[in-house]
């Protein structure tokens, strides 16, 4: 509980910096916009987050979204109507998280490694795909789309069907919503508990008769699930999506959100609630960056130093607690 | 008369909890080789860390060569000619023979930057190799490729480096090949024959009467007896390592007899990695199986074998008469066969979490709905076993790994409880359990059996073996070396048994088991 009260004085803190920031920082236009960025990373810090709970790590995130922004442009681009390419993307997701989870569980490879590799991979499937997808480019190919397309935009970004202007952060009611579900899941159903018990001893967690394996593998299927959706939101909200450079490094964004958020790298701790908050720290960084008229070059900077000071005071609380494995 | 090589004078050494030593004394000349036998826990690995600078004794005094020595830490035990060679080794296996060989004293060429002088190691391994009966082809080979029993004489190899007065081996053979220890035996005699003293700590008694000058046995952290090379014989050897007399500690209330059914037959079952002998034995309905045999005998692993976390290679289960497949730990508990593992810190609990999480964790199939986990009724099973097994804790959210050792192995009774085991499999029942713990679990333990559960209890205590079991099997080197009851289950038939005597006269028959191997 100490964790939540930490990140959530935390955001409140980078909100008033925000608000003192500049005049304009703290107006609804640029609130929403920062909080439609929050839920973007949000989304990929959910299943992260899953998989840090369960002691292991995913770094193919920021890949994946390459891959499912692209492939939902490409697959529109060759005719299949928007509201079935959303569940094909997420589906092709699923499948990326069961190659990464079944290489860890049944070859007993590194989590690191494995999806180390997968980053490298999924990159260059990605820009296999192809170079550049853009709305327009899907409207230009095929006019019957435009509507469906737009009312995609509408309900899963918030930006206006006719001129694209920015109305309701709809990407972080989606996190609200989709952290509800992971909420149940991991608060309220065994599931849950069987991801914690794995994360703090695999072992015992065996010796009590949780299927281990599968647990492991559902969590890894669950975060390239959300980060393919996180590609199709991406597509939504750009004006278009480069194969090279969409998504990059957001893997880390998605770590970062979720250590942020209580979520301990040796496994076995954190809550959904805090997976939101710590998603929500970057975005508010970056507009106070952008109010305050500093370069955008500082941002990894400073969200370097941030990680490094919540780092920092997660193992001093550690220190304190006198449980020790 | 000149002084011993080595003497320890009323050596006594204080763990939370546990007076590993108490007093123990004993003097050993040069080229002597003096065996120290005993009971699992009676010290004899303590004794020999505290030569060998490991620990420092709180009372009592090392001797070397007749001068006082109190070693800091073991590299000045090493520089003063003490070496400890360790049960587990302590070899970098990434490296090779001759890097380890020299590992911590490297020769160099001198200079700051410490550049190896490789000619100068590899004429010295060579010799060393040669002491040790060691091809000199080793010397270049990464350690992680050799069979245990060449990793066992680099060791020796390494010892022998340093220009070592007083070797203690502890437990040296325990993963060595019958050839291997022949050729260990060759190894040991020619250092007696260089005047180097040897401290052999061993519980296969056949070696003891193989390679000893002289046994020394302690028994509950004492000296129990001092024997000369004539009168080293194997009931000896056991009459000085048991004699207790047992604390009428151990209730057998609601038990009736050992009439039941079986419920689990084990038969002819072999497990990956394990011994090439099968193994076959059955657990009875309302009776409490209890199987002896000494560290490394093979009791746990066949237990892991039966729960599923290691795979059969060979040979069934069967479950009220009928087989029974068992993959994983989950077919294990479904099926009701429930283990209480020997590491509970470990296998049996999750630490960190809350005493309420670790008795859902295996029941939450049973604790779930469509909404989720059903919290009143999980409350309910909190309160129902916290109370009934009398845990104390302040609450059931409580994290486990913050409660006593007692406490802890009650939570772990209690996830399993709740399932209603119909075999229950208890490694080592209560190891770092305070007393009145103890008695709680040894009710608990005859209330189950008494109402039917058929009880498997594996322990290294003697007096919780005799106390408790209705019928004990005594494991040995893997196999099942015989089986006990009644009159006939005595201490020294279990300790003849463990300890691999030739059957006497007076031994108990031997069941199936033996008769396959």
């Amino acid at each position: 509980m100490t964790r939540i009260l930490g990140v959530l004085g935390l955001v409140l803190v980078l909100y008033g910096a925000l608000f003192a920031s500049h005049d304009k920082a703290g107006e609804v236009g640029n609130l929403i916009d920062v909080a439609n960025y929050q839920g973007q990373y949000g989304i990929i810090t959910l299943g992260a987050a899953l998989i840090i709970i369960t002691g292991g790590i995913d770094l193919s995130i920021g890949s994946v979204v390459a891959c499912g922004a692209v492939l939902f442009g490409v697959l529109m681009n060759r005719g299949v109507h928007p509201y079935l390419a959303v569940p094909i993307v997420v589906l092709f997701g699923a499948g990326i998280g069961l190659v990464n989870g079944l290489l860890i569980t049944r070859l007993r490879l590194q989590p690191f490694l494995v999806t180390l590799c997968g980053m490298f991979i999924f990159r260059g499937v990605a820009r296999l795909l192809g170079d550049t997808v853009s709305m327009s480019r899907v409207a230009q190919a095929h006019p019957e789309f435009d509507g469906a397309l737009r009312n995609l935009r509408y309900l899963l970004v918030g930006k206006a069907p006719a001129d694209g202007e920015l109305l309701f952060p709809a990407q972080f009611v989606l996190l609200v919503l989709l952290a509800a579900v992971v909420g149940f899941f991991l608060h309220r159903t065994a599931y849950g508990r069987y991801w914690y018990a794995i994360g703090h001893s695999e072992l015992a967690a065996k010796y009590a008769g949780v299927n281990v394996d599968r647990h492991r593998l559902v969590v890894y299927v669950a975060c390239s699930s959300l980060a393919a959706l996180a590609g199709v939101l991406l597509f939504l909200n750009s004006p278009s999506v480069q194969s090279d450079n969409a998504g990059l490094g957001w893997e880390l964004y998605a770590i970062l959100g979720a250590v942020l958020g209580g979520c301990s790298l040796r496994g076995g701790e954190g809550m959904a609630v805090g997976m939101v908050l710590g998603a929500m720290v970057l975005p508010i960084i970056e507009s106070i960056v952008n109010f305050r008229g500093d370069k955008s070059d500082v941002i990894p900077a400073v969200v370097g130093v941030t990680l490094l000071v919540g780092t920092v005071v997660d193992e001093l609380i550690r220190r304190r607690s006198r449980v020790h494995r | 008369m000149p002084p011993p090589r080595l003497a320890i004078t009323g050596a006594r050494k204080q763990f939370p909890g546990v007076l590993a030593l108490d007093g123990v004394s004993l003097a050993l000349a040069p080229g002597e080789v003096l065996a120290v036998v005993g009971e699992n826990g009676a010290g004899k690995s303590t004794l020999m860390k505290i030569v060998a600078g490991v620990y420092t004794p709180d009372a009592g005094e090392v001797l070397l060569n007749g001068l006082p020595i109190r070693f800091p830490g073991p590299a000045e035990a090493i520089a003063a000619g003490v070496t400890l060679i360790h049960q587990e080794l302590n070899l970098a296996e990434n490296l090779t023979v001759t890097d380890n060989l020299f590992l911590g004293r490297e020769v160099t060429l001198g200079g700051a930057l410490r550049v190896l002088n490789h000619r100068t190691m590899s004429g010295h391994a060579a010799a060393l190799l040669a002491r040790v009966g060691l091809p000199e082809d080793r010397a270049n080979v990464r350690v992680e490729s050799l069979p245990p029993g060449e990793k066992q004489l680099v060791e020796i190899a390494r010892a022998l480096g340093t220009d070592v007065r007083v070797l203690i081996m502890d437990e040296p053979t325990s993963s060595l090949t019958q050839k291997e220890t022949e050729q260990l035996y060759l190894v040991i005699d020619a250092l007696k024959a260089d005047g180097v003293s040897v401290l052999y700590i061993s519980h296969r008694l056949a070696e003891v009467k193989r390679v000893a000058d002289r046994v020394t046995v302690l028994r509950d952290g004492k000296n129990a007896g001092e024997l000369a090379k004539a009168e080293i014989t194997h009931d000896n050897m056991v009459r000085l390592m048991v004699g207790r007399d047992l604390k009428q500690f151990y209730p057998k209330v609601h038990r009736t007899g050992t009439g039941g059914a079986a419920v689990l037959s084990v038969r002819d079952v072999r497990y990956r990695n394990g011994p090439a002998t099968p193994t076959s034995f059955d657990v009875r309905a309302g009776e409490i199986l209890g199987m002896a045999g000494l560290v490394g005998a093979g009791r746990t692993e066949l237990s892991e074998a039966v729960f599923g976390v290691r795979s059969l290679v060979a040979g069934e289960l069967l479950l009220d008469n009928k087989p029974l497949r068992i993959r994983s730990p989950r077919d294990a508990i479904a099926a009701g066969i429930l283990l209480v593992p020997e590491d509970r810190r470990l296998h049996g609990l999750i630490l960190p979490e809350s005493v309420g999480f670790n008795l859902s964790l295996p029941n939450l199939d049973r604790l779930t709905s469509l909404f989720g986990v059903k919290k009143r009724a999980e409350a309910e099973l909190h309160r129902t076993w916290i109370d009934r097994l009398r845990v104390k804790t302040p609450s059931a959210a409580q994290p486990v790994g913050l409660l006593s050792g007692g406490n802890q192995q009650k939570v772990v009774y209690g996830k399993w409880l709740a399932r209603g085991p119909k075999v229950l499999i208890l490694d080592e029942p209560t190891r770092g359990v305070d007393v009145g713990a103890k008695a709680e679990i040894y009710a608990l333990v005859d209330e189950l059996a008494g109402q039917g559960v058929a009880v498997w209890m594996i322990t290294s205590d003697m007096e919780e073996l005799l106390g408790m079991s209705d019928r004990v099997v005594v494991m040995h080197e893997g196999k099942v070396a015989g089986e006990l009851t009644g009159t006939k289950l005595t201490e020294e038939a279990v300790m003849r048994l463990a300890t691999g005597a030739t059957p006497s006269s007076s031994a108990a028959p031997h069941t199936q088991g033996v008769a396959l191997g």
